[in-house]
C-alpha cells in the first residue's frame, strides 16, 4: 500500500498559502507563520477564509496533492484537482453500472451489509468492554435486529428495499448511541441525528467527523481514476459527492462514531470547546475544533489489519485501499465488491 | 487511412507487455502509473539521452538523440534513445546527408543486462520501426546499461522480428476489447511498481462472499 503522508490543516480564517521553492508558506497579514516541504504533505485542507496562490494551486494539482477549502463550519466549498486520471475506462464502466438498478444494487448491498455490520460490531464490543455500564440485554437484542438486517441485504437486488433496511438499522443503532456515552453525560447526549446545523454537542462533533471522513473518501476515490460524483446507493444530485457518501456508509461507524465517542468518553472535549447560538445552533470554538482535528490525524496513523486484504495498513488508508479494490471490482478482477468489515 | 495513428500504441510499452501482460494493461489501458526507485532510476538514465537538438558528427558516424519512430504494419510509435548512422556502402540515403548510411539503435537501461528479453523485445521493435521507415536491413543493435556502462550487441533475427509481430498483435487484440488480463504472480512481482495498484494477491484469496458471510 501507498504511504500516508499527512495532511496540513488551516483553521484559522485570513491566512494566506503560497509557494517558496518546495515550500508551503503559511503567512497572516504579510506575516510568515510557518513554512513545510510541499512534499510531505497529500492534502491540504483549509477551513475559512483561507486564499491560496495559483503557483501552489498548480504544484498541488500537478503532484496530486489535494487542496481543499471548506467554509468555516467544514462544509465542502472547493477543491484543486489536477488532470483526471486518464482512466476514461474505469469512469464509463463506473458509469454504465449506475444506469443499472440491479448492478446497482449489487454494490450498493455491500456497503449497506458493512455499515450494518460495523455498527453491529461497535455494539458487541461496547457490550462486551462496559457490561456494567450499559443496557447489555437491550445490546445484544439490537444487535441480533442487525444480524437479520445482514442477512435480508445480502440477499437484496432492490435499491428501495436496501434503502428501507438501512433505514430501520440505523434507527436501532442510533437508539443505544446515547448509552455509549459514558462520560461527561450533563454536556455530551444523544437524542437523534441533527445537522445543518447541529443542536447538540455530539451531532457537531459528528457532523465534523463525517466532513472530515468524506473529504478522505471523495480524494481517494479521485486518485484511483473514479468520479466520487456517480454513486450507487445515493442518486446523482448536482454538487453531491454521491460514491463518496457511498463508500463512507461503510465506515462512518467504525472511523467517525468510534472517534467521536473516544473523544468524548476519554474526556478529550470540554464544554468550553463549544458555543452555542441563540438559535440553538451548537458550533465548535477554534481551539476545539484544532483540538479534534490534531487527534483526527494522530487516529489515521495508527495501524491495522485490512480484513480483506490481509495486509497492515494505516487506519488514514482504509478509504484508499477501499476505492482501489471498488476500481478493481469494476475493472473485473473481483466478482464482489469487498467492503470493509471490522470486528 | 494510413495516417490514422488513434489506435497506434506506445512502442515502449512491449517492454511492460513482456515482463508481464496486466502490468502493460493497468499502464497503457487504464492508464495508471506509480513511481518506485526502479522507475525513477530509469527515467534518470534516459534523462542524458533525452537531447532531441544534439546531433553529434564523429568521423564516419552520425549521432541523433531522441528519434521519434513508428512502423504501420506494427501499428506503434515511439522514440530511440540514440540512433547511430555509419557511413557505408551497403547503408541508404538519409535526410540531410550526403553518402549512404546503416543506422543502428541504441537503447539506454538502468542497471545491467537482465535475464528476461523485455530490454530485447523493446530493441527488435525500434529495429523493425527503423528498417520500414529507412527502407533497410539492420542486423545488430545494442543496449547500454547504466550501471556496467558498457553497450551490450544483440542480433536481430527474424525469430525475434516474428516474436516482437505476435505480441504487437496480442496488445492490439487487448487493447480493442480494452481488457485487463488477471495476474500471474511470480517473482517478478516484487520489482513491478504498480503491485499496490494491481494487487496481484487479490485473486488468489476467498470470495468475497464468504468473507462477509463470516460477519454474520
Amino acid at each position: 500500500m501507498k504511504k500516508l503522508l499527512n495532511t496540513l490543516f488551516i483553521t484559522t480564517p485570513d491566512i494566506y498559502l503560497s509557494l517558496k521553492g518546495e515550500n508551503v508558506v503559511i503567512t497572516h497579514e504579510n506575516q510568515q507563520l510557518g513554512r513545510f516541504p510541499l512534499h510531505n504533505f497529500e492534502a491540504i485542507c483549509t477551513f475559512g477564509y483561507a486564499g491560496a496562490s495559483p503557483k501552489l494551486m498548480y504544484a498541488c494539482a500537478e503532484k496530486n496533492i489535494n487542496l481543499t477549502f471548506l467554509s468555516r463550519s467544514g462544509r465542502f466549498l472547493a477543491r484543486v484537482v489536477g488532470e483526471s486520471k486518464g482512466n476514461v475506462i474505469l469512469r464509463k464502466t463506473q458509469y454504465r453500472l449506475s444506469e443499472n438498478e440491479v448492478e446497482s444494487a449489487k454494490i450498493a448491498r455491500n456497503f449497506i451489509f458493512a455499515k450494518i455490520a460495523n455498527q453491529k460490531w461497535i455494539l458487541e464490543r461496547m457490550a462486551r468492554d462496559y457490561p456494567l455500564r450499559i443496557d447489555v440485554p437491550m445490546f445484544k437484542q439490537v444487535s441480533s435486529e442487525l444480524t437479520t438486517a445482514m442477512k435480508a441485504i445480502l440477499v437484496t437486488e432492490d435499491l428501495e428495499r436496501l434503502r428501507g433496511l438501512e433505514g430501520q438499522a440505523a434507527t436501532a443503532y442510533f437508539k443505544l448511541f446515547d448509552q455509549m456515552i459514558l462520560q461527561q453525560k450533563d454536556i455530551f447526549y444523544f437524542r437523534n441525528r441533527n445537522r445543518r446545523p447541529p443542536t447538540d454537542n455530539v451531532n457537531a462533533l459528528l457532523s465534523l467527523a463525517y466532513t472530515l471522513l468524506a473529504s478522505d473518501v471523495t480524494s481517494a476515490l479521485e486518485t484511483v481514476g473514479l468520479d466520487a460524483y456517480v454513486g450507487y446507493l445515493h442518486r446523482d444530485r448536482p454538487g453531491r459527492a454521491s460514491l463518496a457518501l457511498d463508500v463512507m456508509e461503510e465506515l462512518r461507524g467504525v472511523m467517525a462514531d468510534r472517534f467521536v465517542l473516544k473523544m468524548i468518553n476519554k474526556k478529550m472535549m470540554q464544554s468550553t470547546d463549544f458555543v452555542q447560538k441563540e438559535n440553538g445552533a451548537v458550533l465548535l470554538t477554534d481551539d476545539g475544533r484544532r483540538k479534534f482535528i490534531k487527534a483526527w490525524q494522530e487516529r489515521k496513523q495508527e495501524s491495522l489489519t485490512h480484513p480483506y486484504l490481509n495486509e497492515k495498513i494505516n487506519w488514514g488508508l482504509v478509504p484508499h485501499a477501499q476505492a482501489i479494490l471498488l476500481a478493481r471490482y469494476l475493472r473485473g478482477d473481483i466478482e464482489e465488491y469487498p467492503p470493509f468489515l471490522w470486528k | 487511412m494510413v495516417n490514422d495513428d488513434v489506435d497506434y500504441l506506445m512502442l515502449s510499452g512491449i517492454q511492460h507487455f513482456r515482463f508481464c501482460s496486466r502490468q502493460w494493461a493497468l499502464i497503457h489501458i487504464e492508464q495508471q502509473w506509480a513511481e518506485n526507485v526502479l522507475t525513477i532510476e530509469g527515467q534518470h538514465v534516459h534523462e542524458k539521452a533525452d537531447q532531441p537538438f544534439l546531433r553529434e558528427k564523429r568521423g564516419n558516424k552520425l549521432i541523433v538523440r531522441a528519434m521519434p519512430i513508428r512502423s504501420h504494419s506494427l501499428k506503434t510509435n515511439g522514440i530511440c534513445d540514440v540512433v547511430e548512422f555509419y557511413e557505408h556502402k551497403d547503408g541508404v540515403p538519409i535526410h540531410g546527408e550526403t553518402g549512404t548510411y546503416l543506422p543502428i539503435p541504441v537503447e539506454y537501461k538502468r542497471g545491467k543486462p537482465k535475464r528476461g528479453q523485455e530490454d530485447v523485445v523493446q530493441l527488435v521493435a525500434q529495429v523493425m520501426c527503423l528498417e520500414e521507415m529507412l527502407l533497410c536491413d539492420i542486423p545488430a543493435a545494442y543496449l547500454f546499461y547504466d550501471e556496467i556502462k558498457r553497450r551490450v550487441k544483440v542480433d536481430i533475427t527474424d525469430e525475434m522480428r516474428n516474436e516482437v509481430q505476435s505480441m504487437f498483435k496480442q496488445m492490439h487484440h487487448y487493447f480493442d476489447r480494452r481488457h485487463t488480463p488477471k495476474v500471474k504472480t511470480g517473482k517478478h512481482c516484487v520489482s513491478c511498481s504498480l503491485q499496490n495498484l494491481c494487487m496481484p494477491e487479490l485473486m488468489s484469496s476467498t470470495t468475497v462472499r464468504s468473507y462477509m458471510e463470516r460477519y454474520l
